[in-house]
């Protein structure tokens, strides 16, 4: 840096052209800075004001950003236009050591650290152990205690044998809740609104108890409908979205987070998307009393793939 | 009366000379090195802002019944962090506007990082010695991105839930660890036993904002140290700095900027609406909301997931979920990778290892220019594909259609970009002055039938003589000029 150097040091008059300011007509700079700066201070004399009257969020910003925007105009413009224009100029100096002083620090960590290990190694030896048993323990407690262990968590549903279809508030379900094309989210009994077991029922067809079955297919699957209702585990098995959108006229179920789309005469398989599997189907029936319930559980777990998926 | 005070103070700390030394810095002055500023005041600003928030919002999953002035809500069972977060925009006096500049701050932030960080690409200001502050900032731009994920996670309404969701099942497609990872992190199998919330919470207002600061400290220190780096230009070399001093030049313009920096995020906040959570409902897992989009430095991890093919792999007794871990897990690993190594994969190609201090211009390294529109092309691909269902809706094509379309042009585009940008920056390189357009270029023909340019005559208000640099004046010296021993500049020993 120049003036490090204990050489001449520049004074400058005042007609030096390295200090005249960069507007031509400094007197008219100075009049529209003197114009922002005091809009600046009206404008946070309004902010405050606003802020005692009245919560109203448009005003408040409004006299805030004409207060910040008076002063930072008022003050970047004078910068600019009204101080030295330069331009200036700083040497650079190079801040890297010298060769000598790169070997002295080498051979410094080298032989004076070099000797005390190389004396006893054995005790280097021992710290290293000691340090690594350290830092490979002390990562249980900020990893392991997080939380439990998955366990079977991400493998079943409270879906069980014939556990009763309910709405969301607990409402256990009939054959008649439906029009054929509607749609419910449902829940074992019990569970009502946990993640895991979400099930979307879909009215596919007007049937009676005495009808055919629906034919779903693929074959097997017809008599896991009951009435012409089908039920679905809502789950994306892309990202685990719920599959909350029907789309009646072509029968499929779509995800809106990233469009995956289920056809639900078809076992649910997707048909567009990312997703990569069916939605599990929940086996149903409607029991004697009119309330829809599961057969069973799901056959297979539901949501996204996971390592210890089968 | 400063004398005396700087006396006291210097004859304890001793920091007069270091002072001085920093009060005459020179920063060279051109618009494009005001990005990093941008980024760096959005940030002052979302510290303060989220300061604020603290103070009202509760990081807590426990459900409560609303009784706050939104209307809609009374009533229900919501979260105290949604009812908290709805409190902020209803009941706390600047509350929203508070709000919504934090959100609208986060979103310039890193806006302003990636087109700072492209800045320094294209110009080359990566290169040596400058390595260390390259990998720095693309740290900071990975911190940014997390932050901005966790804060837009803390509201839990039903669009930020869905965002929680999609994490959760990217953290357990990984091999191996991915199920245990998620369910430590959850306290359990989605949506957890709501430990995630203060977790959240701490991670966004502590502890990441903590690296950012130790980080940003380092970056500013290594600028201060290193020096800038100038484009060429009269009395510009590799070896000094020209521009403006530190003080009073640059602070006065750069104080100036965090008021605009601060005024315009203020003004979004309290103009542009952005995320109104209590439009979205208390998330719950079994619902979700139509709308959802992430912020956008999101959307090319979404774009990714979204044409990545349904590949999930089933073997050995596993099943291996690459229609998530590829895009989700390792794209954005070796993006980061590359980002990082990029000073040195350049170094050893072009075996350039000397010292770089002056820019390029980017048409002077048309291969690296090149390579960067190509990489900005993929990245801006797959942030459109993160749209494919609105591009859809909008331009009433099947949505296949928009998908394989993506599918496509995010390979081929990022090609196109590099032949067609090498092209121009050899095509600008041979025409010397195009680009310059401080004076006018007139064409004429030779007389043999060429095409040649000259620069015009300089015409009266031309803008300013180019002076030479001189070295920032310790005193200014009063007595009238024709009194001074050499006209206009006078060496003195000191
Ligand atoms: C890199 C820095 C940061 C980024 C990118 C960021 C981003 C965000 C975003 C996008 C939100 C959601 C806002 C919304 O409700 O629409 C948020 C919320 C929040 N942030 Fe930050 N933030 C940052 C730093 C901070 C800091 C330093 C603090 C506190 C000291 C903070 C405190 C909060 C709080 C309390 C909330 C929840 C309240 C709310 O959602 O309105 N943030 N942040
Ligand atoms: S989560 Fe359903 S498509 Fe991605």
């Amino acid at each position: 840096m120049v003036h490090e150097h204990s050489g001449p040091l520049p004074v400058a008059a005042l007609d030096d052209p390295h200090l005249q300011p960069y507007a031509k007509h400094p007197e008219r700079a100075q009049t529209v800075i003197a114009i922002a700066m005091i809009l600046g201070f009206l404008g946070f004399l309004g902010f405050g004001i606003t802020f005692w009257i009245s919560d109203q969020t448009q005003w408040q910003a409004a006299t805030l950003g004409v207060g910040l925007l008076g002063i930072g105009f008022g003050i970047t413009a004078w910068g600019k236009y009204l101080m030295p224009q330069g331009p200036f100029v700083e040497e650079r100096h190079d801040f890297q050591s010298t060769e000598a002083e790169r070997d002295a620090m080498s051979a410094a960590v080298l032989q004076r650290g070099g000797m005390v290990v190389e004396r006893r190694k054995f005790l280097g030896g021992l710290f290293a152990l000691g340090a690594s048993a350290m830092a490979v323990v002390l990562a249980f407690p900020l990893i392991r205690s997080l939380g439990p262990r998955p366990g079977r968590s991400l493998m079943t549903t409270n879906w069980k044998k014939n556990s009763l279809l309910v709405t969301v508030d607990n409402r256990p379900v009939t054959v008649d809740d439906l029009e054929v094309g509607g749609v419910l989210t449902v829940f074992p009994q019990g569970f009502a609104g946990v993640s895991n077991d979400q099930t979307i029922l879909i009215r596919l067809a007007d049937l009676g108890p005495s009808d055919p079955p629906f034919p779903l297919s693929p074959p097997g699957r017809t008599d896991w409908t009951a009435q012409g209702y089908v039920a679905y585990s809502k789950l994306c098995t892309h990202l685990g979205c719920p599959v909350g959108l029907y789309q009646e006229q072509d029968a499929l179920l779509v995800c809106p987070c990233h469009q995956s789309m289920f056809n639900v005469l078809a076992g649910a398989v997707p048909e567009f998307g990312p997703a990569p599997r069916p939605l599990p189907q929940l086996p149903l029936k409607v029991g004697l009393d009119g309330y829809l319930r599961s057969q069973a559980g799901y056959d297979q777990p539901v949501g996204p793939g996971f390592w210890e998926r089968p | 009366m400063i004398d005396e005070s700087l006396r006291w103070v210097d004859d304890r700390l001793g920091i007069a000379k270091g002072g001085r030394t920093f009060l005459d810095k020179i920063f060279p002055d051109h618009w494009s090195f005001m990005l990093g500023e941008i980024a760096l005041y959005s940030f002052v600003v979302l510290l303060g802002t989220g300061v604020f928030l603290t103070l009202y919002y509760v990081p807590s999953a426990h459900e409560i019944v609303y009784h706050g002035s939104y209307l809609p809500l009374r009533g229900q069972k919501v979260s105290e962090a949604y009812a908290s977060t709805v409190g902020l925009s209803f009941d706390v006096r600047s509350g929203l506007l508070m709000r919504q500049a934090h959100h609208w701050a986060a979103d310039v932030f890193l806006g302003a990082i990636v087109v700072h960080m492209a800045r320094v690409f294209f110009t080359g200001a990566f290169r040596k010695p400058r390595e260390f502050n390259w990998i720095i900032g693309v740290s900071l731009l990975i911190l940014g991105i997390v932050n901005g994920f966790l804060g837009y996670s803390l509201p839990d309404d039903l669009v930020s839930g869905t965002g929680l969701r999609i994490m959760f099942s990217i953290v357990e497609s990984i091999p191996l660890v991915g199920s245990y990872l998620a369910v430590f992190l959850f306290g359990g199998n989605y949506p957890g036993n709501g430990i995630i919330i203060p977790r959240l919470f701490i991670l966004h207002v502590l502890i990441i904002p903590a690296i950012i600061v130790a980080l940003l400290a380092g970056h500013l220190g290594l600028l201060v140290k290193q020096k800038h780096t100038q484009f060429k230009g009269p009395g510009r070399t590799e070896h000094n700095v020209v521009g403006s001093p530190m003080f009073p030049t640059f602070m006065a313009k750069t104080t100036g900027f965090l008021f605009i920096t601060t005024a315009v995020l203020f003004l979004l906040g309290g103009f542009a609406q952005i995320n109104p959570i209590w439009q979205f409902g208390q998330y719950h897992p079994y619902l979700i909301s139509y709308a959802v989009q992430p912020d956008w430095y999101m959307g090319w991890l979404d774009g990714a997931l979204r044409i990545m093919p349904s590949w999930e792999f089933v073997g050995f007794g596993h099943t291996w979920p690459l229609e998530v871990f590829l895009p989700a897990v390792l794209f954005p690993g070796l993006t980061f990778n590359l980002f990082l190594a990029w000073p040195f994969i350049e170094a050893k190609y072009t075996k350039d290892l000397a010292y770089h201090n002056l820019l390029d211009r980017p048409r002077d390294r048309p291969k690296r220019t090149a390579f960067g529109a190509a990489m900005v092309t993929f990245y801006f691909m797959l942030f459109s594909a993160s749209s494919t269902d609105v591009i859809a809706n909008f331009f009433q094509v099947e949505l296949n259609i928009v998908l394989w379309t993506f599918r496509i042009i995010v390979f081929v585009l990022p090609v196109v970009a590099y032949v067609v940008t090498y092209y121009i920056c050899n095509e600008m390189r041979a025409a010397e002055d195009v680009g310059k357009r401080k004076r006018a270029l007139v064409v004429t023909l030779s007389e043999t039938g060429e095409y040649v340019t000259h620069v015009a005559e300089p015409r009266p208000g031309d803008g300013h003589e180019e002076v030479e640099p001189v070295p920032v004046p310790t005193f200014i010296d009063l007595t009238p000029a024709e009194l001074a021993t050499d006209p206009g500049v006078r060496r003195v020993m000191r």
